[in-house]
């Protein structure tokens, strides 16, 4: 055996035996708490627990299978922790190989599909869903969003417009608004939710959610007066939702606003997501030079977690910390290509086009131009991006 | 209404796993018959499967671990199988200790296993969490002679079987298993045998005449131990690929019956010079016996290619050793009348007698004869 491979097999030894180097300790106080669970935080979380017991006693039962994926889910939502996903599909276990399930089961196993990034899964269930019901509200929702992440704007609008007849019309204009807004129609989008959200007797999640994407919306318009009122309005509403915590700390780092992301989200290291916008927050902060360091080689290690087990959903997240952490900016691009190949989100192309520049990527630079230009898209950051070369 | 909402938002929200996921770390570290290990699992996980919150307050005290340490050992252990030579190696585990991770406290459990009968392979069957949580990994490390082995399990894929030190290590391990099989498989020795009485002797006028010279016998040996070799190789490479599969049960039959067909056919012989032809049709069927075996030690994933290449090089000079012994005495003897009449038709007619017993035990899945090997 070479030098080189030996080298390279005790790096590879080194890499995959971190657990094992870590010492096991044997704790000396019973008291001494070990591990604080989600309930902790949100005791409603013990439903869960409880309807598993219950599925358990009455396995087959696709009411009750159906009551808990469907809180596993929003559990899943509501603490950023896949466990919840898995225990939802773990429920769904009877029907998750069938070809034809029931409508219940169908609907549930598509919103997990798209959990893990499996589009072209979901979209059949949907396809099927909604061919056996063209009525199906739900089913129309879900897949207008899996269209939207996967850029193809024009279907997505298609079935929102199928909606506005089933639904409020708030939730209506919200599921157009996010296609609508990323392909030509950024300031009717936002003129319609914003007017729609003044509409009072709005229910409190709903409005949580549409003040968060017209936050996301108008600060792609370059409007950060109002980005900002839809935020706060939008954690003023629920100020643990993880997917607004993180849109508002990008907001504010697009801000230059560090100091702020800190206190934001100092609580919620676990969540891969924040932890790395509070680790970007902190490189930018010289006083929180240690905690830095600390919260880097954490994100390191769950990266590192993730490719050990083969997951791929968080290149968008890996690249922008490739980029921006560690300035390895062929890594980044490499990354932010892979990732663009599944998601097309305005977010998407931004760290693919910042990773592009910095790595001298003509071409990829010139795909990303490509895309605006054929959808119309506005997006402040990208067009700076794009006029900075 | 409700429920549509709650459902329109945790799908924009999906986009991403936030949090990491439900990995479990597995270290296993094999030297011959022994396996020690470490095996790390989440308290939460563990929490989701035996409940460690006792008092249901959200947070898992030491004293709570402490209370159930005795049942996570038990839930861990019933959850993981090891075989290594087609025998179990019962596992143990010492009581948990406490270890930090990047996303939380573990559980460690310090594994110690032997393997009764150690082969090249060791099959690991992992269980854990699958029912609770179906995107839950057990994430193992393999270390033998120095050597480290990752692999993945998964609800998709619960068993891994991991290979043996080096590559040549490997080999050796398959070829050494391949010559063991060839002799304590009586079957195939006998089948081959009855075949090879005959080579030394010369059917003339339905009389046995002693082959006229040692070239000829050779050659006549040289048929059919390759026709036997090229067309076991053909089956046994079909099954070990999973191209063809047959119930063992009728193949184990299959070959009792080819013994007793080859042995007969020298008391009573039907077939004299086309010998080859039956030692390649046969052969066809002893291929899918020893797949069977191959099986039974387990193929290592990654280099099956290697270990089915050394299998049957080990079978081949199994073989060749068996006629190296055999061709030059049955040559030297074959005039006498104690050959053609004791060992040629005496021998073949006790090989039909005890062949034809397998095939009533195998057939008809009865026990007749004590086991042989």
């Amino acid at each position: 055996m070479s030098a080189l491979r030996r080298c390279a097999w005790m790096l590879l030894a080194l890499a995959l035996g971190a657990p094992v180097f870590a010492k096991p300790y044997l704790p000396i106080d019973d008291d001494a708490v070990l591990e604080r669970l989600p309930e902790r935080t949100d005791p409603s979380l013990r439903d869960v627990k409880r309807l598993r017991a219950a599925l358990d006693r009455n396995p087959g039962d696709l009411a009750l299978a159906a009551r808990l994926a469907r809180r596993a889910i929003e559990a899943a939502r509501e603490t950023g922790d896949p466990r919840f996903f898995g225990q939802a599909q773990a429920a769904l276990a009877p029907w998750w190989k069938q070809p034809d399930p029931p409508a219940q089961a169908l609907l549930l196993r598509a919103t997990l599909k798209q959990s893990t990034h499996d589009f072209t899964g979901a979209l059949a269930d949907l396809d099927r869903l909604i061919a056996a019901n063209p009525r199906d509200g739900q089913a129309l929702l879900t897949r207008a969003t899996v269209l939207t992440v996967q850029g193809r704007y024009a279907e997505a609008r298609a079935d929102c417009a199928r909606i506005a007849r089933l639904t409020v019309p708030l939730v209506a204009i919200a599921c157009d608004a996010a296609p609508a807004s990323v392909s030509g129609e950024a300031a009717s989008a936002y003129q319609a939710l914003s007017g729609a959200l003044a509409a009072p007797g709005t229910d409190a999640g709903l409005a949580e959610w549409a003040h968060t994407l017209a936050g996301e919306i108008a600060q792609r318009r370059g409007d950060a007066a109002a980005a900002e009122a839809h935020f706060r309005a939008a954690l003023a509403l629920d100020p643990r939702d993880p997917y607004l915590l993180a849109a508002y700390a990008d907001f504010l780092l697009d801000r230059d606003r560090p100091a702020e992301v800190v206190p934001l989200l100092k609580d919620y290291t676990r969540n891969d997501n924040l932890l790395l916008r509070l680790t970007l927050a902190e490189a930018r902060l010289l006083e929180m030079r240690s905690s830095f360091d600390a919260h880097r080689s954490d994100l390191e290690d769950r990266f590192d977690a993730a490719r050990r087990r083969g997951d791929a959903l968080h290149r968008r997240e890996e690249a922008r910390y490739a980029l921006e952490i560690t300035g390895n900016s062929a890594r980044a691009l490499a990354l932010a290509r892979e990732n663009w190949k599944v998601q097309r989100e305005s977010a998407d192309l931004r760290i693919l086009l910042s990773a592009a520049k910095a790595a001298g990527d003509t071409a990829a630079l010139r795909e990303a131009g490509d895309w605006v230009r054929a959808h119309r898209l506005e997006d402040a950051a990208i067009t700076a991006l794009l006029q900075m070369r | 209404m409700k429920s549509l909402l709650a459902l329109l938002f945790c799908l924009i929200a999906s986009g991403a796993f936030a949090h990491k996921p439900s990995d479990s770390y597995l270290t296993l570290e094999r030297h011959g018959a022994a396996v020690q290990g470490q095996w790390d699992i989440a308290l939460r996980d563990l929490d989701a499967a035996i409940t460690l919150d006792a008092n249901g307050d959200g947070e898992i005290t030491w004293g709570e671990v402490r209370a159930k340490r005795a049942e996570i050992v038990a839930y861990a252990l019933s959850r993981i199988d090891m075989v290594s030579g087609g025998t179990a190696c019962p596992l143990e585990a010492a009581d948990a200790l406490i270890d930090q991770h990047s996303d939380g406290a573990y559980a460690v459990l310090r594994l110690s296993a032997t393997c009764p009968q150690p082969g090249p392979a060791l099959s690991v069957e992992y269980r854990l969490l699958f029912d609770i949580d179906p995107t839950h990994r057990g994430l193992l490390q393999y270390v033998e002679d120095g050597r480290t082995h990752s692999a993945i399990f998964s609800a998709e894929s619960r068993a891994q079987t991991l290979g043996a030190g080096t590559a040549w290590q490997q080999l050796a391990a398959y070829v050494h298993e391949g010559v063991w099989h060839i002799w304590l498989g009586f079957d195939h020795i006998l089948f081959l045998l009855s075949l090879l009485l005959p080579a030394v002797l010369l059917r003339h006028g339905g009389a046995w005449q002693p082959a006229e010279s040692f070239r000829a016998a050779f050659w006549d040996v040289a048929r059919i131990v390759t026709a036997f070799t090229v067309a076991h190789s053909i089956t046994l490479t079909l099954a070990a690929l999973d191209v063809v599969s047959l119930p063992s049960r009728w193949v184990e039959s299959a070959i009792a019956l080819s013994v007793v067909l080859a042995a007969i056919n020298n008391v009573f012989p039907v077939v004299s010079h086309g010998r080859w032809l039956a030692a390649f049709g046969f052969g066809l069927i002893h291929g899918f016996g020893f797949a069977g075996a191959l099986r039974d030690l387990g193929l290592p994933t990654g280099s099956l290619a290697l270990s089915l290449f050394g299998f049957n090089v080990g079978v081949e000079l199994g073989q060749l050793a068996i006629v190296g012994v055999f061709l030059p005495a049955a040559f030297w003897l074959r005039g006498t009348w104690t050959y053609r009449r004791v060992v040629l038709a005496g021998g073949s007619a006790l090989i039909a007698a005890i062949a034809g017993v397998w095939l009533v035990e195998r057939a008809f899945n009865v026990a007749i004869l004590p086991t042989l090997a």
